[in-house]
């Protein structure tokens, strides 16, 4: 390809991918022409400093939570060898396969005064024993800790085991201890994953409902749904919405410009990253540790979800779940495709793009990730729906009344695109880790033998990029399978999921028997991120 | 690898090609029903519907206000024929925005009491939710209890529980109590009401119900049907219930109803839907898979709701709490209810 061609090709893939992203950002950016006065005093004296606060709070300590968490465990499990580590490996992504709403209400449950364990506490050890109250800031903030930490964990596990032996002999030869090996060796070259994944971490908390809903937080995001919801003003919350999006544009942008100013590449890795043996009670430590981690975010939820479930199973589960899991499946699993491949043209659509305003749109596509799901919904349906009656406005004038009614907006096409609107950020943040590990030396040696465009896409970057491509998937497939707003606005009529059982049963407060599904959501999410994570394990 | 690369290839094939089918025209039987009343609680009766008449009755859920949203957006172009809530406030914004037309119909006006339905004929209430008080018989004497205004007394200092005014349900409650008290005196409620709390709001009435119950507080305003759920599985539950406002007004309620959409290409066959909802029968089994109240008068009610006694509901008409609900949310904005 020419460097013509190929700057023409770059700018029209990161257009095309930027338009799902796009669309609700200028609906919601339109609203802006439309007066809400009254609703934003209001906002302004009442609602704005408390919320501007506790999301800033959130953010900053959900994101320095699961930076550090995630690359404590990441560096265990890949540079140390302990008992249990195997199992940890893959264990510490089970969280990502239960939904955050989900975990907040077994939280909300369990430690509230009224849950078993404080009742416990006040019979047996003292009547004026108190918990701090997990619906608070705080219980927010550990909840969307423990589910948000693997998205860290994985890819920089991935970047620690692709960084192979050298570094590490590197820091031996210069006479580093280990604790200093890790500090000037391996955490630079993980520096661009762990980044990503706190950038993905911070995405999901600005744009998280459920869990703030949940335990009683008042952040932007509630506040746009009580704009919305509770004032009937779609105007202020779409405005909200904008400004929630420039805030996510801001960061991305921030962070790239962090991330520009220092170089990463590594070289082809040369065997395995050695693993310490940790012996006596370094070893008990870590297995400790990471055991720890693991009870409190998934094995205690689970076995409650389980008891749960358990009580309705006998009414509740029939042959329509076999359909719900089917579905869910087919849907999580195309939609992971469909981004995963999206992710991977837009990384390389990036690679080497210099001119701003390209660079720009490509970054607007991964904006999705940080608006409300519902916001983003809506804010994508109504161009369809205006696009399909347009549409049905030709047909009618063909046809007259024989013309065949048409409905875009409620096809699975309505839901590949608005999930790609939505997590594109998702596929594109493993996907642009593992390409910057790649030295541009080796793009240029390879052209030098003659492999370009596809071949080299085919035959250098696809087997490095392996690892990294394993992850988006996981990560999408995951998200995918909890994932709620776009699913039910846009499923075709009778489509229901898993997810869409979590939200029939919880509309109406019944929490314990969304259980069930979300038992199933959890036990199906499991599978592909213990295969995946084998594989990933394989490769690297 | 080949296995799994055939079916990538067959998964994708079945999206594109299912995707590229447009879900077409609904048989002239049927009818396209938007609802954010659950499945759980509509499929029954609308089964029963299709029994009798042999209509299909198809329908999506969702939030409200995305329905409603949805509705605009399709515009002329939808199919849907009917809007289902579960909350009056988001009919009263639905024909606001002019997407619910009138339905004149006698069988309708006899069936639903005037003050359950709008007053232009473009929504009906068809089942009654009564939020009315909920008290610890062990710490709290019944006589001690009188009206909502009264939970913001000095007396209940750290002893009310009350859910988070996020919820529609206390949008509505506080915008009734605007209707009828005036909104200076029920901020000044409101304020007593947020002074008088024994720990921070809850997320839901379940859980302020066994708030209750564990002796975090001793009194509570919720649902009665979230009661009644938890009345039917544990028949020692320490928790009563208090008909509020008995003597002022009447206790607070709110309806699941729904109305014919502004592009329904079926409106008779809609209204006929909406007619035998309203019918004795439909009514009571309406009502009865929530443990919530019939509009009809003339319909059965569930024995364990019965069980509660009669009780006397505020005659405002609820379309006053879609009206003043805007107001109602600034308000417990101001007076620090989150």
């Amino acid at each position: 390809m020419t460097p013509v061609a190929r700057r023409s090709w770059a700018a029209a893939v990161l257009a095309v991918l930027a338009l799902p992203a796009l669309l609700p950002l200028l609906s919601a950016a339109a609203a802006w022409t439309v007066p809400a006065g009254e609703v934003w005093a209001h906002q302004l004296r009442h609602v704005l400093p408390r919320v501007a606060v506790n999301t800033a709070l959130l953010l900053f300590i959900v994101g320095g939570a699961t930076a550090v968490l995630g690359t404590v465990l990441a560096w265990l499990v890949a540079a140390n060898e302990f008992p249990g580590r195997r199992m940890f490996a893959w264990a510490l992504l089970l969280p990502l396969a239960v939904p955050a709403y989900v975990l907040a209400v077994v939280f909300a449950g369990a430690l509230d005064f009224a849950g078993p364990v404080q009742g416990w506490l006040r019979e047996s050890v003292h009547a004026g024993i108190r918990l701090p109250p997990i619906r608070s800031l705080g219980g927010a903030a550990l909840v969307l800790t423990l589910c948000l930490y693997p998205y860290v964990y994985l890819l920089a596990r991935v970047a620690f085991e692709s960084a192979g032996a050298r570094p590490l002999e590197v820091a031996q030869t210069l006479g580093l201890e280990p604790g200093a090996a890790l500090r000037r060796a391996l955490l630079p070259l993980a520096r661009p994953a762990v980044a990503a994944g706190v950038a993905l971490v911070c995405m999901e908390t600005l744009a998280d409902f459920g869990v703030v809903a949940a335990l009683n937080v008042d952040t932007f995001t509630t506040a746009i749904y009580r704009a919305w919801y509770g004032m009937y003003s779609v105007t202020a919350a779409l405005q909200m919405a904008a400004l929630l999006g420039l805030v996510a544009i801001l960061g991305v942008w921030l962070e790239r410009r962090a991330r520009s100013a220092r170089g990463y590449a590594a070289q082809r890795p040369a065997g395995e990253l050695p693993r310490r043996r940790l012996r006596g009670g370094e070893a008990l430590a870590a297995t400790a540790f990471a055991g720890s981690v693991l009870a409190v975010a998934f094995v205690l939820p689970a076995a409650q979800l389980v008891a749960w479930a358990w009580r309705y199973a006998a009414t509740d589960l029939d042959a329509r779940y076999w359909a719900f899991a089917g579905r869910s499946v087919a849907l999580a699993a195309s939609g992971a495709i469909v981004v995963v491949v999206a992710a991977l043209l837009h990384g390389y659509a990036l690679r080497g793009e210099r001119r701003a305003w390209a660079n720009g749109l490509g970054r607007i596509a991964t904006t999705g990730y940080a608006i409300p799901g519902t916001v983003l919904a809506v804010g994508l349906f109504a161009p369809l729906a205006a696009f399909n009656g347009w549409l049905q406005d030709r047909l009618d004038a063909l046809f007259g009344s024989a013309a065949p009614q048409i409905f875009l907006q409620g096809t699975l096409l309505a839901m590949l695109v608005a999930y790609l609107a939505r997590f594109l950020a998702v596929g594109a943040g493993p996907v642009e880790s593992g390409l910057e590990r790649i030295h541009r030396h080796l793009d240029e040696a390879a052209g030098l033998l003659g492999a370009r465009g596809f071949t080299r896409l085919r035959r250098l970057h696809l087997p490095l990029l392996r690892g990294s491509l394993f992850a988006a998937a996981i990560l999408v497939f995951v998200d995918l399978m909890k994932e709620l707003p776009i699913t039910l606005m846009t499923r075709p009529f009778g489509f229901e999921t898993l997810a869409v059982r979590v939200f029939e049963m919880a509309a109406e407060g019944e929490w314990q028997r969304a259980a069930l599904p979300s038992v199933l959501i959890v036990a199906v999410g499991v599978i592909p991120v213990v295969l995946l994570s084998r594989r990933i394990a394989h490769v690297a | 690898m080949a296995h799994f690369s055939s079916f990538v290839a067959a998964a994708m094939l079945a999206v594109v090609f299912s995707a590229t089918v447009p879900t077409t025209v609904v048989a002239a039987e049927s009818l396209v029903v938007y609802s954010a009343r659950n499945e759980q609680l509509i499929k029954p009766v609308f089964d029963a519907y299709t029994r009798e008449t042999g209509v299909e009755v198809k329908f999506t859920t969702g939030d409200a206000a995305v329905l409603i949203e949805r509705l605009a957006a399709e515009g002329r172009n939808s199919p849907a024929d009917l809007l289902m809530t579960v909350d009056a406030g988001e009919l009263w914004n639905a024909a606001q925005r002019g997407l619910l037309q009138p339905v004149r119909s006698g069988t309708l006006e006899r069936n639903v009491p005037a003050h359950l339905r709008d007053p232009e004929e473009r929504w009906f209430g068809l089942s009654m939710r009564a939020r009315t008080i909920f008290y610890s018989p062990q710490r709290v004497d019944a006589k001690t209890l009188s009206t909502y205004e009264a939970l913001a007394q000095p007396a209940w200092k750290g002893r009310l529980c009350l859910r988070t005014s996020k919820k529609v349900y206390n949008q509505s409650l506080v915008a009734m109590m605007i209707a009828q008290d005036g909104e200076a005196k029920t901020e000044q409620v409101v304020r007593g009401w947020v002074a008088n709390l024994a720990t921070d709001v809850f997320p839901n009435d379940t859980a302020m119900l066994e708030a209750i119950a564990a002796g975090q507080c001793d009194v509570g305003i919720a649902n009665t049907y979230y009661f009644g759920r938890i009345a039917k599985e544990r028949a020692d539950f320490p928790v009563k219930l208090f008909w509020a406002n008995q003597a002022s007004g009447g206790a607070h309620v709110n309806v699941s109803g729904a109305g014919v959409t502004t592009h329904s290409r079926r409106i008779a066959a809609a209204t006929r839907f909406l007619e035998w909802l309203s019918g004795p029968k439909a009514q009571a089994h309406f009502a009865a898979v929530n443990m919530e109240y019939p509009v009809n008068p003339a319909a059965a009610v569930d024995p364990l709701v019965q069980s509660w006694g009669r009780f006397e509901p505020s005659l405002i008409n609820v379309a006053e709490a879609g009206r003043l609900q805007p107001a109602a949310v600034r308000l417990m904005d101001r007076a620090g209810y989150r």
